[in-house]
């Protein structure tokens, strides 16, 4: 299957201002590699790093120019080298110019596959385009990006350009960054590309699909209106699971050293009658029983194949109705994609005018489908309007199954309004929830959606890549934490819930809970799991608890359940040191990193900044000692872009004057950053004078 | 071919070991149906479809009806009894007046639903008055008293199994709000007491009663009278109890056929809303996909079960493997090892709770972010007081301000992140429609996500959109085509139906198999009406022009390939010619109950 091959180039900005995202662009640079080890191995990749201090490509050699750009490895097939290269990617020191990049991964795919290969070709380019490109030497930069996009179609090159904007680059000239984004919409318009813009590592693992997978039709045929139209479709898979990966059973039995075995296992199944099981049943003398309550009724596969439901190939319109009658939970299942057939003109207009029809009057169709001839049920289900956005891709529809009324459980439950009043909400409750959901927005207005399907990444997979790639450089080699960035997915974001830290306390301030002192203690199961409250007011509970455990700890030392205003340090270390229950390193760390945030927030004029650094250097020997470096290197990010944010120098000033590092590997092994690495972030972190 | 029989109910990608679509069957249920069959139940009509009155009896006995076809497709494992009372005969274990205790051969009185349960109660209505009869059991004068002897009787079924491993139930189907109004004085005063205290007795063995009124028209049905006592509602309960009168028929049995399942939870979660702040929510399967049950192999000669034994046998030695084996992935020239534990230490990313992220405006939930059948979640206080209030507070902001929250539900089988979206209460004549709470719907992750529709343009041009006029007659045509009471639960599936109608026939050896009626197939008549055709035909000009035909005959035409064709004719052919009764006659039908 040669034409499935994927032949493919990164071309990725290792500039200064990339730095900060660089660790992301490694991670899902080579979970790209290393899924292509799995699914695509015959695909080809090559790696080109733009903004570097080095030239090294073909084209300078050969026309001069384009400088600053290496070629860090040729389009080859992809191998574990590659993964290597791209999970070490040279930091930069100069701004690249991502036209002079696309070029040269333009060069590289022509010269190495020019008339021989008319597979899929593809750029993938991850920048933050926030850096001016050089004016072309004949016409304007428009003229040129126009010729390439020309020459791209020709060649038959599709790009990806993922541009990183918003909290992960610097502000930079807004000139510049109009620029560069018309130049880039320009290949969006004329070529089979898309640009997506994402502004937090989250969506930046997320936006680079890591897996190719090649479309299949689940039905090609006609959308019947009725017996006299019918309009020319193609059906895709518009979601779908992306499963865990079936792994095979493996034989320890031949010796590891043997090079022919293949330790695979086989499974075999055996029917014995339950009455004697040393008869085995042969195949042809078994035959099917169904249930039927307590029954079981033999029926041979001929006999089913007689009388069973042999609905006919086709997909056919009931009617259209009112979108409100489709209440959104009734969706059963992955969504369908319906797109009129690739080519056929007035296929596409029927479509397209169906759509846009439909869309304005805000109806829904609902469709029989029967996909496959010899299908022995059919779905029945709603087709709603997808009118595209982009000029060049045809409006469409998607699909979802509906209910049939045995898949419906219709059970009652209780009004709300039946309550007993002391259950419902009173009024000064309500605000603080309506508060609540307004503030804890994921989808504020200018800023990117957070969270958005489209770029989050399957935490789960990512991790299992990740372990595997390390299992086979160590065999033996545990489980790796959760990615720190990945957590963001599945706990809630530190920063959100910090701007919006009033709302929440009102919130918890304002609703009680209690464990119903009713009930049998082996039916608790809430109060080992209630989160420690940081912040006082709400922790009671935990205290009460503490106690408990002190008394029988019989451990004289003076018991400090939080971090004060006074000590912080010292209630900090305290704490730390407490064996008592496993759970106060963490909540120390949880607390201190919350009192440093509050210091640097309330603080007037810098009056707290001290008292902060302090924090940060006791917390970072804490980290230390505990070998946990990722709170207080996440903490010490997040800082580096909250000055940014904020326009505070003095004091990312005052923590590279006292010398305060990242955590490195050397430090504590679970770090991500090298000695050089946990130094660079002072340099970094050191306000870079303005221009 | 040992093919997987429930393959073709499915699509590929279902996977039948996934928990997230089986059935626990860990909690029974045991249920008596009594029926007043009193000669007022006969008497009183409500109006039904098509404006023909139906008569009280009838209703119930067709809930009970439908309800037991659902049962044994569904929960097959519950245990009913079917009990009369206010009857002429008797029959009862304890002998007692006017109470008939309905039942079929080979099943004991209250035992599982069984083919010929379902068969002969069906046309129960043919011989009910030759073979049981109506007749009051309260009469003035009489110290019978024929509800107080039901609920014993009723009792007396429900003896069996632990109330531990099952939930027992007596459902009470009347049209009689006063059953002791024909009596007087003591006698009344007496009658009544005995009874509440028979139904408190029943009550405190863990034994719910459940009323399910019929009403008239004209009438309202008074629970206050006696069966508010009798069943133990509060005053709070009470007021949503009482159906309004005047109810249509349809709605009646609606809600009566809702009532008489019981909810059950699949799971009960923790809900972190934010530090400090952890409610507790169960969860519940409205909306899940309904397959035929597990297929078991029999022995073709002696219509035995048969066990299937699995073994491992290492290919390279031929030797069985016993204990469990690692698994493997190659990878780099290299098979890369894990052991189960470390597999699900990789899934175990979050505790297994559910986490509130955030907020979004309800529009950021598109029509593709789906994967799998939503699950409801409800607030409970039993272990956590407050649950509710909390619950309700945003419940009711996200409907106020239109946004869903976004939630990580850390559930060991697939972590992933979830919507919930809070549905207000909608109620009609017919009860609740749609129940107050929240859905949670899976959301893709982006390598779940495709983009098909990206990958066509292959050409500078921009795509062909349709332009005012086209769109125009797209809209009349969608007016004329136009479902305007659609609901969800329209349809039954056809397959589902073919399927049981094929086991209840072989199941009772019945020689014909009854006709089962595809729903989903397009309203041809409504479509051939001269105004629908004519928006078609305008429609259909607009866009194709005069070129309609010939556009569209290369692809039909070419796709009928020769072998499909034949294989077509051949499957047309058996169904044709399929005797049953000759194959029964010949042993290829082997019927036979197993216990």
């Amino acid at each position: 299957m040669a034409r499935n091959k994927e032949k493919l180039v990164l071309l990725l900005d290792v500039g200064p201002s990339m730095h900060g995202v660089l660790p992301e662009v490694e991670k899902v640079c080579s979970m790209l590699v290393e899924k292509k080890l799995i699914f695509n191995k015959d695909d080809e990749v090559g790696v080109v790093v733009f903004g570097t201090e080095e030239t090294n490509n073909e084209l300078m050699d050969e026309v001069g120019g384009y400088e600053n750009i290496v070629v860090l490895q040729d389009i080859k097939v992809v191998d574990g080298d590659l993964i290597d290269i791209l999970k070490k990617l040279p930091r930069g020191t100069v701004d690249g110019d991502f036209l002079d990049a696309i070029v040269v991964g333009m060069d590289m795919l022509i010269k190495k596959y020019k008339g021989i290969y008319k597979g899929k070709k593809r750029l993938c380019l991850i920048t933050n385009a926030i850096h001016p490109t050089k004016d072309s030497l004949e016409g304007s930069k428009e003229d040129q990006v126009g010729t390439l996009a020309v020459q791209m179609t020709a060649q038959g090159m599709k790009m990806e350009s993922i541009v990183v904007r918003g909290i992960l680059s610097q502000d930079a000239n807004k000139r510049i960054m109009d620029e560069n984004d018309r130049l880039l919409s320009i290949f969006s318009k004329k070529t089979r590309s898309r640009t997506v813009y994402v502004d937090s590592p989250i969506s930046l693992l997320g936006a680079l699909k890591t897996r190719r997978v090649t479309p299949v039709t689940v039905f090609r045929g006609h959308l019947e209106l009725s017996q006299q139209m019918k309009i020319k479709v193609w059906v895709y898979k518009k979601t779908q699971e992306e499963k865990f990966p079936t792994l095979k059973k493996y034989s320890e039995k031949a010796p590891s050293t043997s090079k022919f075995a293949t330790h695979q296992v086989m499974v075999d199944y055996e029917y014995k009658s339950v009455d004697d099981s040393s008869t085995v049943v042969p195949p042809e003398q078994r035959i099917k029983g169904y249930r039927y309550g307590p029954q079981v009724v033999p029926i041979s596969d001929a006999e089913r194949d007689a009388v069973k439901f042999k609905p006919e190939k086709g997909v056919k319109l009931l009617g259209f109705t009112d979108a409100s009658n489709i209440i959104r939970h009734y969706y059963m299942k992955d969504v369908y994609l319906f797109i009129a057939e690739p080519g056929n003109t007035r296929a596409i207009l029927a479509v397209s005018a169906i759509a846009r029809a439909m869309k304005e009057m805000n109806k829904v169709a609902i469709l029989r489908c029967v996909w496959r001839q010899g299908q022995q049920n059919v779905v029945v289900g709603v087709l709603t309007p997808n009118i595209s956005q982009n000029n060049k891709i045809p409006d469409s529809f998607y699909f979802n199954v509906l209910p049939f009324i045995e898949d419906v459980r219709e059970y009652q439950f209780p009004s709300f309004n039946s309550f007993p009043a002391s259950w419902l909400p009173n009024e000064q409750q309500q605000m603080a929830a309506d508060e609540f959901v307004q503030m804890l927005n994921l989808a504020p207005s200018g800023k990117e959606e957070a969270l958005l399907p489209e770029f989050t990444p399957n935490p789960v997979l990512e991790r299992f890549y990740h372990h595997l790639e390390l299992k086979s450089k160590q065999p033996d080699a545990a489980v790796p934490p959760l990615d720190e960035t990945l957590k963001r997915i599945t706990e809630p974001d530190l920063e959100l819930d910090f701007e919006n830290k009033s709302v929440l306390d009102s919130l918890c301030k304002h609703f009680e809970l209690k464990e119903n002192s009713k009930l049998k203690k082996s039916a608790r199961r809430l109060l080992p799991e209630k989160p420690s409250g940081s912040n006082g007011e709400d922790g009671n509970g935990n205290v009460s608890d503490a106690r408990a455990v002190d008394s029988i700890g019989q451990e004289p030392v003076v018991k400090i359940e939080k971090i004060g205003d006074l000590t912080p340090v010292q209630d900090f270390e305290v704490m730390m040191t407490r064996r008592d229950n496993p759970e106060w390193v963490g909540k120390a760390i949880r607390e201190m990193r919350d009192k440093i945030l509050s210091l640097l927030t309330n603080s007037h004029g810098g009056d707290n900044y001290l008292v902060a650094v302090e924090c940060i250097i006791a917390l970072r020997k804490g980290c230390i000692l505990e070998q946990e470096p990722g709170p207080y290197n996440n903490l010490m990010r997040y800082l580096y872009r909250y000055c940014q944010e904020k326009e505070i120098s003095t004091f990312p000033k005052l923590l590279a004057s006292m010398d305060v590092t990242l955590i490195s590997k050397s430090e504590a092994v679970d770090s991500n950053f090298t000695d050089d690495e946990a130094r660079r972030f002072l340099d970094k972190i050191k306000p870079e004078p303005k221009d | 071919m040992d093919l997987d029989p429930e393959d073709v109910f499915k699509d590929e990608e279902d996977d039948p070991d996934n928990e997230f679509f089986q059935q626990s069957e860990s909690s029974k249920e045991y249920v008596v149906y009594l029926v007043d069959a009193s000669p007022k139940m006969f008497n009183t009509t409500c109006p039904g479809k098509d404006q023909k009155d139906e008569i009280h009896f009838h209703v119930s006995i067709s809930c009970i009806a439908e309800s037991l076809k659902t049962q044994i497709i569904c929960r097959s494992y519950d245990e009913v009894a079917i009990c009369f009372f206010n009857t002429r005969e008797k029959k009862n274990l304890q002998d007692l007046n006017g109470v008939f205790v309905f039942n079929v051969a080979e099943r004991e009185q209250l035992d599982r639903p069984t083919a010929r349960l379902i068969k002969e109660f069906d046309c129960i209505e043919e011989s009910f008055m030759r073979e049981i009869g109506s007749q009051y059991g309260i009469v003035p004068g009489s110290r019978e008293n024929s509800l107080y002897n039901a609920l014993w009787v009723a009792q007396a079924l429900l003896r069996k199994g632990s109330i531990k491993t099952a939930d027992k139930r007596i459902l009470l189907f009347t049209n009689e709000d006063d059953p002791f109004g024909s009596l007087q004085g003591a006698a009344k005063a007496d009658m009544t007491r005995t009874t509440l205290q028979r139904a408190k007795d029943i009550q405190d063995l863990g034994i719910s009663i459940e009323l399910l009124p019929l009403i008239r028209l004209d009438e309202e049905f008074n629970v206050s009278v006696l069966y508010s006592d009798l069943i133990g509602l509060d005053s709070e309960d009470l007021a949503q109890f009482i159906p309004s009168a005047g109810q249509k028929l349809e709605d009646m049995k609606d809600q009566l056929r809702k009532r008489m399942f019981t909810k059950r939870i699949i799971r009960r979660i923790t809900f972190h809303i934010v530090k400090g702040l952890s409610i507790q929510l169960n969860t519940y399967a409205l909306i899940r996909p309904t397959v035929p049950g597990a297929i078991t192999w029999l022995d073709s000669v002696t219509n035995r079960p048969l066990k299937i034994e699995r073994s491992l046998i290492c290919e390279d030695t031929g030797s069985l493997i016993q204990e469990p084996p690692k698994r493997f992935q190659p990878y780099r020239n290299e098979n890369v090892k894990f052991s189960m534990d470390e597999i699900s230490e990789i899934k175990r990313i979050s505790t297994g709770h559910l986490r509130l992220l955030g907020f979004k405006p309800l529009c950021c939930l598109k029509d593709y972010h789906n994967l799998r059948p939503s699950t409801f979640v409800y607030p409970s206080d039993q272990e956590v007081v407050g649950s509710s209030c909390i619950f309700i507070a945003l419940h009711r902001s996200m409907l106020r301000l239109k946004r869903f929250a976004v939630a990580f539900y850390g559930g060991s089988s697939r972590p992933q992140l979830v919507a919930l979206v809070a549905r207000d209460e909608i109620t009609t004549a017919g009860g609740q429609m749609e129940p107050p709470g929240m859905h949670m719907i899976y959301l893709p992750y982006s390598d779940d996500i495709r983009d098909a529709e990206e990958i066509f343009p292959d050409t500078e041009d921009d795509a062909p959109r349709a332009d005012k006029d086209q769109i125009q007659k797209a809209a009349a045509l969608i007016k004329r085509i136009e479902m305007k009471d659609f609901s969800v639960f329209q349809f039954a599936n056809p397959a589902l139906q073919r399927h049981y109608a094929v086991l209840q026939a072989l199941a009772l050896e019945e020689d014909d198999i009854p006709e089962t009626i595809d729903e989903t197939v397009p309203d041809e008549e409504g479509l051939a009406r001269p105004a629908v055709v004519k928006a078609i035909e305008e429609f259909k000009l607009s866009v194709y022009g005069d070129n309609y035909d010939e556009e569209n005959d290369h692809l039909g035409k070419e796709k009928v390939g020769g072998a499909s064709r034949k294989r077509k004719e051949i499957a047309e052919n058996a169904a044709k010619d399929y005797d049953w009764a000759d194959l029964a006659d010949n042993g290829q039908i082997l019927l036979e109950t197993l216990g």
